[in-house]
Formats: structure tokens, sequence, C-alpha cells
């Protein structure tokens, strides 16, 4: 038998593991400097988790996660553009309002359709963005969707189902600090494709 | 360790893993293959594993039972090229998930192969698109054991004036032929028979009839699955915009 942490250090690095982009050896780092630091930031992190844990819930409206039934970008007047931005799932809204370009609200619809995985619009947030469109007189719908298969299928069917409402999609091409022989051919068509005058 | 390499199209990914990918390939030798892909969840490979891609792949496993994994070169990209054409998309869809439901693993079938590349490489042709989609179908019937048979009556013999085809056998029917069954038969467009304009109403009693076959006959052999929703979609838009 060896000495390693005591069962609770364990049971703690065993759930940190489960964590994105750890494993169990840099979960071991990661409790160890936790413990190291643990009046600055262990203790402080456990209250903060608590607090979010008791309190982090889905947006009535949107979908997006907050504090409240309904979230601070919904309750913000100042954001009734008549603009709704939808996205697949909270980190790509949260990625929107990091780019801080957009001052209208969002929709997320959760994922995509997929007809592998028999994903279809009643399993998103479909219905409840189309209810929206009307009683919050949308003008414009903006498809902030993945450039994947799924993606774009998703986004027909929304347009589809959205008649005498302008749809509009992101553009698709080389990124921003992008170089041409780095890029892979479906990037380069795509940018071919959607070319504009200069 | 067993090795192969091929050429093939991606008909589905999913992630495996942080980093890695499951991906399902359909190769002119080796039939539809799954194997793992490492790597195959980065932003690098995300472009190259889209379903509908073109790759040159080369499986490895210790034993032939095993998953395997995958090497993946890109070989041509035809997804950027449906992504933003609604219908080749939908065909797109409705092929990757009937190759996924009907085909046998690891059954090669060259013959399809070759008329499913030809088919994804015209999605970017509207106008040829639902017609070669259509008669991929029937192919696909006839790959999978439920060929139809269009060439004479099956009650007369005569060559001409097929107008009806067997739900049941799937054989071709002359008016004369069908007499008071005729009720009891699925009308036979002439695009079926590579005759007529190919309108919007042919094409939809041709898409009933091929329909039929895979919903009654093909899917019923493989486990009783509903035909995927994707060939629906793809079917009312092609009956819709033409």
């Amino acid at each position: 038998m060896t000495d390693g942490p005591s069962e609770d250090i364990e049971a703690l690095i065993d759930l940190m593991a489960r964590l994105p982009g750890l494993g169990p050896r840099s979960a071991r780092r990661a409790v160890l400097h936790l413990i190291q630091k643990r009046g600055k930031l262990m203790l402080p992190l456990a209250q903060a988790m608590q607090a979010v844990g008791s309190t982090a819930r889905e947006c009535l409206n949107c979908g997006n996660i907050g504090t409240s039934d309904i979230c601070g970008i919904c309750d913000n007047p100042k954001r009734a553009s008549g603009q709704i931005c939808v996205v697949e799932d909270v980190a790509d809204l949260w990625a929107m309002e990091r780019a801080n370009v957009f001052s209208g609200r969002y929709h997320v619809l959760g994922g995509t359709l997929s007809a592998l995985d028999a994903i279809g619009p009643e399993d998103l947030r479909i219905p409840k963005l189309l209810d929206r469109v009307i009683t919050e007189e949308i003008t414009e719908v903006i498809l902030a969707l993945s450039a994947t298969i799924d993606g774009q299928t998703t986004a027909h069917y929304i347009a589809d189902q959205l008649p005498g409402v302008s749809v509009t999609s992101l553009a698709q091409g080389v990124p921003v600090g992008g170089e041409l022989d780095y890029l892979d051919d479906g990037t380069i068509t795509a940018a071919l494709k959607a070319r504009r005058s200069l | 360790m067993i090795e192969w390499a091929d050429e093939g199209t991606v008909l589905s990914l999913r992630r495996h893993g942080e980093t890695s990918a499951i991906i399902e390939v359909f190769t002119s030798g080796h039939g539809r293959h799954a194997g793992v892909v490492r790597g195959g969840a980065s932003r690098r490979m995300a472009p190259v594993l889209q379903p509908g891609g073109q790759v040159a792949v080369t499986w490895k496993a210790r034993l032939d039972e095993h998953l395997g994994t995958f090497t993946v070169e890109p070989r041509r990209s035809r997804p950027s090229l449906v992504m933003g054409e609604r219908l080749a998309l939908a065909g797109l869809n409705a092929i990757a998930a009937l190759l996924t439901f009907t085909l046998p693993e690891r059954d090669p079938h060259p013959a399809l192969y070759d008329r499913t590349s030809a088919l994804l490489d015209l999605a970017d042709q509207p106008d040829l698109w639902p017609l070669a989609y259509l008669h991929w179908e029937v192919a696909l019937l006839e790959e999978m054991g439920f060929a139809l048979d269009l060439s004479r009556c099956a009650a007369t013999g005569q060559t001409t004036g097929l107008s009806y085809i067997s739900p049941r056998t799937g054989r071709a029917v002359s008016a004369e032929g069908a007499g008071e069954w005729a009720d009891r038969l699925l009308p036979l467009p002439p695009v079926l028979l590579g005759d007529g304009d190919a309108g919007p109403d042919d094409m939809k009693l041709a898409f009933d009839v091929t329909g039929h076959f895979i919903s009654k006959s093909l899917l019923p052999s493989l486990g009783d699955r509903p035909v995927p929703p994707a060939r629906q979609r793809l079917v009312d838009l092609i009956c819709r915009d033409d």
C-alpha cells in the first residue's frame, strides 16, 4: 500500500479529472495548486461554485445561462433592436458577446439537426424561436451556426420556417490573420464563392 | 498488424473523447467502414471530416474485428460546395443517412460506390441532381437485392405500355396486364423508365415508388427501422423546387 493523497483529496482529483481538458495527471496538479493556494484560490473558488451551483439556470426566453429566469441580455431594453442572433449553444453566445459587435438579442438552439443522430426540430428550441420572431416583432434573424453539414442544414431549415422575415447567416471564408497556404480546400472554396468587390 | 489503404467518402463523424473522432467512410474496396481518427476533433481536421468529403484513408488494427484507426488525407472537399445550396445539402444528408442505414459494415459495393461518387460530384448542379438522385435510389435498391424489373410486363411479357409496378415484386405491369388489379398496383411514372420530362408530378410518383421499396422491402430486412427523415426532407424539397 502506498501513502498517497487522502481519500477526500483523491475524490476531489477524480471529480476534477472529469472536467473537459483535464486528465488524471493534470487534475492532480490542479488540486495540488489549489491546496497550496487554499486561502486565495481554493476557498473563494468553492464559494463561487456553491453560489453558481445554486443560482445558475437557463433563460426561459433565449436559453442563455444566467442566474435569473430571464437573462440580462433579454432583460435589457436597449438590446431590443428587432434583430435576433441564433446560435447553437451558450459558448457560441458568449463568443459573440466577447466580440462586442452585436447589440440585438440571442436565441440558443441547444444543438443542430442531425440526420444520423435523429435530432429533429422538436428536439431543439426551434418552435420557441419561431414564437419569438412573432411576439418580439423581429425583422432580421441572423443565423450564426457552425460551417458544418449539420449546422448549415439547420440554417436552411430555419430559413424555410421563416417566410417574410429577413434571414441572414454569417459569412464563411478566410479568417483574420489566415494565410491561404495554410487553409484547407473547403475554406478556400467557400471564400472564393463569397468574394466581394473592392 | 492489419493495414489497408483506400479512397472513400465520409458518411458520419462522432467525437471520441476530447481530441479524437470516430468516422464512417464508404470506400470502394472495403464498403462502409468505421475507425478512430486520432486528432479528428481538431480544428485542422474538422473541414476534412465533414460528411460528403472525399478522403484517402489508411486503416490499421491489430485484429480484423477491432475498430482500428484511420489516417486521413483530404482528396476533395465537397461539403464547401453544397453548404449554400439547400437542395444539394439535403441530398448529401439523405445519401449519407441512407448509406449508413442500409449498407452492412465492411461489405464492399464498388458499383454503388462509383455511382455515389458520381452523384456527389453533381451536387452543385441543381438541374441535374434530382434525376440523378432518383436513379441512385434505384441503384441502391438493386445493390441491396431489391432490384426493380422494369424491362417487361410481369403478366403479359410486353415491353411497351408499362403503366404500373407491383408493390410486392417490383416488376412492371402493363395497363392491359393489370386489368382489375390496377388499383392495387403502384403507378409507374415514365421518368423511372427513362422517359418523360421529369416534372414534379412524375418525380413525386417516382419517389413514392422508390420510397415504398426502401421502407417496405429494404429497411425491414435490416431490422425494421424507419426511413431516415433526411430522405423525406430531400423529396419534399425536390417536389417543391421543381
